[in-house]
């Protein structure tokens, strides 16, 4: 196989991406400047950023950008934000005793938030800590990240738009790219619209309560903190209890939230043109919406027969039935589609709670949403596919194809599924080999569970895991290597493991 | 009437020959040879030339022409032919189609593509056949006045629990007339004394339900059709599978090569498609053909449909439905075994005879290979049965007509003697090949 890729095309439009990644820093900056807490930071991370943007553009001012180029660039372009975005966390920690000092450390909390993972190596998450605008930064990287920085690139940036679709396909959740348009920067664009749309819906939602007495710690700040995380399955909260600190009314009118985040936004737009039975006829999501019904009722069993959760740290709560109820479907909520924010310390459910939580984990949100995880229509293939080998094995002369929604899916998609999925498989697996053995090199015994949980969380994107990696722990303790290989994870499972492939491979056999 | 013809294949050359006779027929074809056997067999006018263009349609006179007939093989030379016919003159234009998504387009708006009256022949045929599943122990099905009233013809066997009676004694039922028996090439119009026997085919005309009825009677053993193999996955075999997926018949379909298998498995997602050689008996076996209800053989030959049809009775199946598209090889795929022949060229048949008559008829169904005829008529002022009973206007018609069943506003009226017949009432009338012209002229 021989595998020739124009890197200056890539790296050049890199530097296009990075100029405007830049001007997001001002989000965070108005907050600096309305908090008076650390403009230096951001200013000084602006202007590094665009300098470096500028000195990349001029690689290859006129960059052309083929399927190959396509998938090094998306690669380089989450992996180049993300050591970008360490820039505003030394800066700030420099001097300080804060753990985002570490240069690994900030490298980590930036591909969490990017990548809408949610993990977290802050030792101490709070406002005495860290600024306002520190932390909207770490909340900002998530809602670029949920999106997609490539689609909002393609959406505002005509050069781009060119070999836009070889573009969006590398970025975009699930087997296969949906135009919803002719021009692909229009498909982008109504996309990020109907993000950005929810996002303010929700921001409105969560300020609306507070001001009607119903969310007492729930300012502006906060709300619009939590808009960023909320939509693109984040999970980041500049609090340390995560939605825990805030009222029941505040957690119910996050779930539906939640749940519209794992669904395929190109669902949202067919919609809002009228067509709402192409949403309600839609396998995956049918699949998605059963699935979190089903896998609600059985946790809140499973915690009604077993020992009822903790009651909420702070903020109101009704009764323990209501309180149990609420629980199991916001956990669900939020884990099947891998946002990981939480409400209660479910590291200290039973076991078989947990272990089912961990089987939810690895679901993930529908294709086209900004979920993470293997994703519903994989599986939905995938279980079509076997029922349909094992159906042939005893009817050998059948001919029958994987259907979805009524159309038939290739034989050539059917087979990169299974091997996609057999791949992520492997890589959790090998992971959480790798993981467990580190962290017992350094001195740390990791359970099962917990090692088991570190893998899936990071490469599914999801955040919290189970024991020390809890809602309420973080990925502190681990050793280096430990968190540079769940940086991988955390890079591939965004991308989908294929366009991070082809940099290695792109890298290792230039010369054949 | 100046017919046009496009195309003198099998189908283009049976309508000419069927139409000759009253008619002045003009036939185009590419084929300087098929030219000239007509020329020399045929009282017509045959054209070398295309009959898609201007030119060559001129030069069969198109301008003065009533009617097209395009019907060659090749369903985009059918609709060129029509649609340019319609540019330069005023004939009525009918197309022969195959495929079934042309026939899709032009329902959407009749008229379209210049075409009066789509035949989509795979789709016909198909229905045909699906008409016959339903019915158990019937060799011919055919609906009128929108289903209100059924034609169907059966086979009387040595096992036919109404072999020897009469037919007084055969009909018990109210809204049934049995309208003719084909007797040894012969047509019989039956009295209640007339004895059914062995090898009879007997025509009966009535209502959808009684019709059933009957057929129950002729075939008690038979309770609904759950299991049917489809045997070649050509249009027709695509067209049956799709109707019977409609109707919620499960059924099966054998397609031996890969390609057109995957594409029926993708069309036809209620259908189970095997992949394998449809002659092939332990395939066959594996597949309990022997507890089939109706095997039915659309492959591409009529020597391969002869052979499937027959190898599927050895095995077992309950019926077997062969397509035949030489319609000289009808009788003897029927003599020979096979249950039930069906010839989609029947069905263009019945199409164009159907505009051809002087007086339009609305529907027309050919029964035992052009003997007779049912044909359905809107009586107008014209008609001698107008505004008398039945009983005296049958002795102005010729001997072996029968009225079979009435339709009046949408509800099913039963000739009798003393029905008199309304203005705007659709009758359903059965009459021998010989008297078929004169009697459309007095009704």
């Amino acid at each position: 196989m021989s595998w020739r890729v124009d890197w200056q095309a890539s790296v050049g439009l890199l530097g296009t991406g990075l100029k405007y990644l830049a001007v997001t820093m001002f989000v965070p900056l108005f907050v600096a400047v309305v908090y008076m807490e650390d403009i230096w930071v951001f200013a000084l991370s602006i202007v590094f950023v665009t300098t470096l943007g500028f000195a990349l553009e001029r690689i290859d001012t006129d960059p052309d950008i083929g399927p190959r180029e396509a998938l090094v660039f998306v690669s380089l372009a989450w992996l180049t934000a993300a050591v970008v975005g360490t820039i505003p966390y030394l800066l700030a920690g420099f001097g300080t005793s804060s753990t985002l000092a570490d240069p690994v450390n900030a490298l980590f909390e930036s591909m969490s938030g990017f990548t809408t993972t949610g993990a977290t190596v802050m030792g101490q998450i709070s406002l005495e800590q860290h600024s306002h605008a520190l932390l909207i930064w770490r909340q900002l990287t998530q809602w670029l990240g949920g999106m997609g920085i490539i689609v909002l690139m393609i959406a505002i940036l005509p050069e781009v738009a060119v070999n836009g679709a070889q573009l969006m396909a590398s970025e975009a959740p699930g087997p296969e790219l949906q135009k919803l348009t002719p021009k692909i920067a229009e498909t982008a664009r109504v996309l990020w619209l109907i993000y950005f749309a929810f996002t303010l819906m929700y921001i409105a939602v969560m300020y609306g309560l507070h001001l009607a007495g119903f969310a007492p710690n729930m300012d502006l700040y906060n709300a619009v903190a939590h808009g960023f995380t909320t939509l693109p399955t984040g999970g980041f909260s500049p609090q340390a209890e995560s939605i825990a600190y805030f009222s029941a009314a505040v957690q119910w009118a996050a779930i539906p939230f939640l749940v519209v985040a794992g669904v395929n936004f190109a669902l949202f737009w067919h919609v809002l043109k009228g067509e709402v039975d192409v949403m309600l006829e839609n396998t995956e999501f049918r699949a998605y919406a059963g699935a979190i019904a089903v896998t609600t009722a059985v946790l809140s069993l499973l915690l009604v027969r077993g020992a009822a959760p903790p009651l909420d740290i702070g903020g109101v709560t009704g009764g323990v039935t209501e309180n149990t109820f609420r629980q199991a479907a916001f956990q669900i909520a939020s884990l099947l589609n891998s946002t990981g924010y939480a409400t209660s310390d479910f590291a200290q459910w039973g076991t078989h709670a947990q272990v089912f939580l961990l089987f939810v984990m690895f679901i993930g949100g529908s294709a086209g949403s900004t979920g993470g995880g293997v994703k519903v229509v994989r599986w939905l293939v995938v279980f079509k596919a076997i029922r349909r080998e094992l159906y042939t094995t005893a009817n050998p002369d059948v001919v029958e194809p994987v259907r979805l929604s009524g159309s038939v899916v290739d034989e050539d998609a059917v087979r990169g599924i299974a091997s996609f999925t057999l791949l992520y498989i492997l890589l959790f697996g090998f992971s959480a080999v790798f993981i467990s053995l580190d962290t017992a090199r350094i001195g740390i015994e990791l359970t099962t569970l917990e090692a088991v949980s570190a893998s899936l969380a990071t490469i599914g994107n999801i955040g919290p895991g189970f024991g020390r990696l809890g809602p309420f722990g973080n990925y502190l303790f681990f050793s280096d290597a430990s968190k540079m290989l769940m940086i991988f994870l955390m890079w591939v499972g965004r991308l989908e493991i294929v366009p991070v492939l082809a940099v290695f491979i792109s890298v290792f056999d230039r010369n054949q | 009437m100046r017919v046009v013809i496009v195309g003198a294949g099998e189908v283009g050359s049976s309508v000419a020959a069927s139409l000759a006779g009253d008619h002045e027929v003009m036939v185009i074809d590419l084929d300087s040879e098929r030219v000239d056997t007509l020329t020399y067999s045929l009282d017509v006018l045959a054209v070398e030339g295309d009959g898609a263009s201007v030119k060559t349609l001129r030069e069969a006179g198109i301008d003065d022409a009533d009617l097209l007939i395009a019907c060659t093989d090749d369903d985009e030379t059918n609709i060129v032919s029509c649609g340019t016919a319609k540019t330069i003159s005023d004939a009525f234009t009918i197309a022969r189609i195959r495929n079934t998504k042309f026939l899709d387009t032009w329902s959407q708006s009749k008229g379209a593509l210049g075409i009066d009256l789509m035949v989509g022949t795979n789709l016909l045929a198909a229905q045909s056949i699906v008409r016959v599943i339903g019915l158990p122990g019937a060799e011919d099905v055919d609906r009128f006045a929108d289903g209100l009233i059924q034609m169907a013809e059966f086979r009387i066997t040595d096992e036919t629990p109404v072999t020897g009676m009469s037919v007084a004694e055969a009909d018990t039922f109210d809204s049934l007339t049995f309208a003719a028996i084909i007797r040894d090439d012969e047509v019989v119009i039956p009295s209640g004394d007339t004895c059914l026997q062995t090898d009879d085919d007997v025509v009966v005309i009535g209502s959808p339900g009684s019709i059933s009825d009957f057929a129950q009677t002729i075939e008690p053993d038979v309770d609904g059709v759950s299991d049917v193999l489809i045997v070649g996955g050509n249009e027709i075999g695509l067209e049956v599978a799709r109707l019977l997926d409609e109707k919620g018949t499960p059924n099966r379909l054998v397609e031996p090569d890969p390609e057109r298998a995957r594409y029926l498995a993708e069309t036809l997602p209620k259908t189970t498609v095997l992949q394998n050689d449809p002659t092939d008996q332990e395939f066959l076996l594996r597949e309990h053909i022997g507890d089939v209800d109706v095997a039915i053989a659309t492959l591409d030959s009529d020597e391969r449909n002869l052979l499937s049809a027959l190898l599927s009775k050895r095995l077992g199946a309950a019926r077997s439905i062969a397509v035949v598209e030489d319609g000289d090889y009808s009788d003897l795929f029927e003599a020979v075994g096979v249950d039930v022949a069906v010839n989609p060229r029947e069905a263009i048949a019945e199409e164009i005879t159907r505009f051809t008559r002087e007086q339009h008829a609305e529907n027309v169904a050919i029964i035992e290979h052009d003997r007779a005829e049912v044909i359905e008529v809107e009586v107008d002022s014209g008609s001698v049965l107008l505004d008398r009973p039945i009983s005296q206007s049958i002795r102005d018609l010729p001997d072996g007509v029968v009225i079979g069943a009435i339709a009046r506003d949408g509800t099913y009226v039963i000739p009798r003697g003393d029905t008199v017949i309304e203005k705007d009432d659709h009758i359903v009338v059965f009459a021998a090949q010989e008297i078929v012209e004169e009697t459309m002229e007095l009704i």
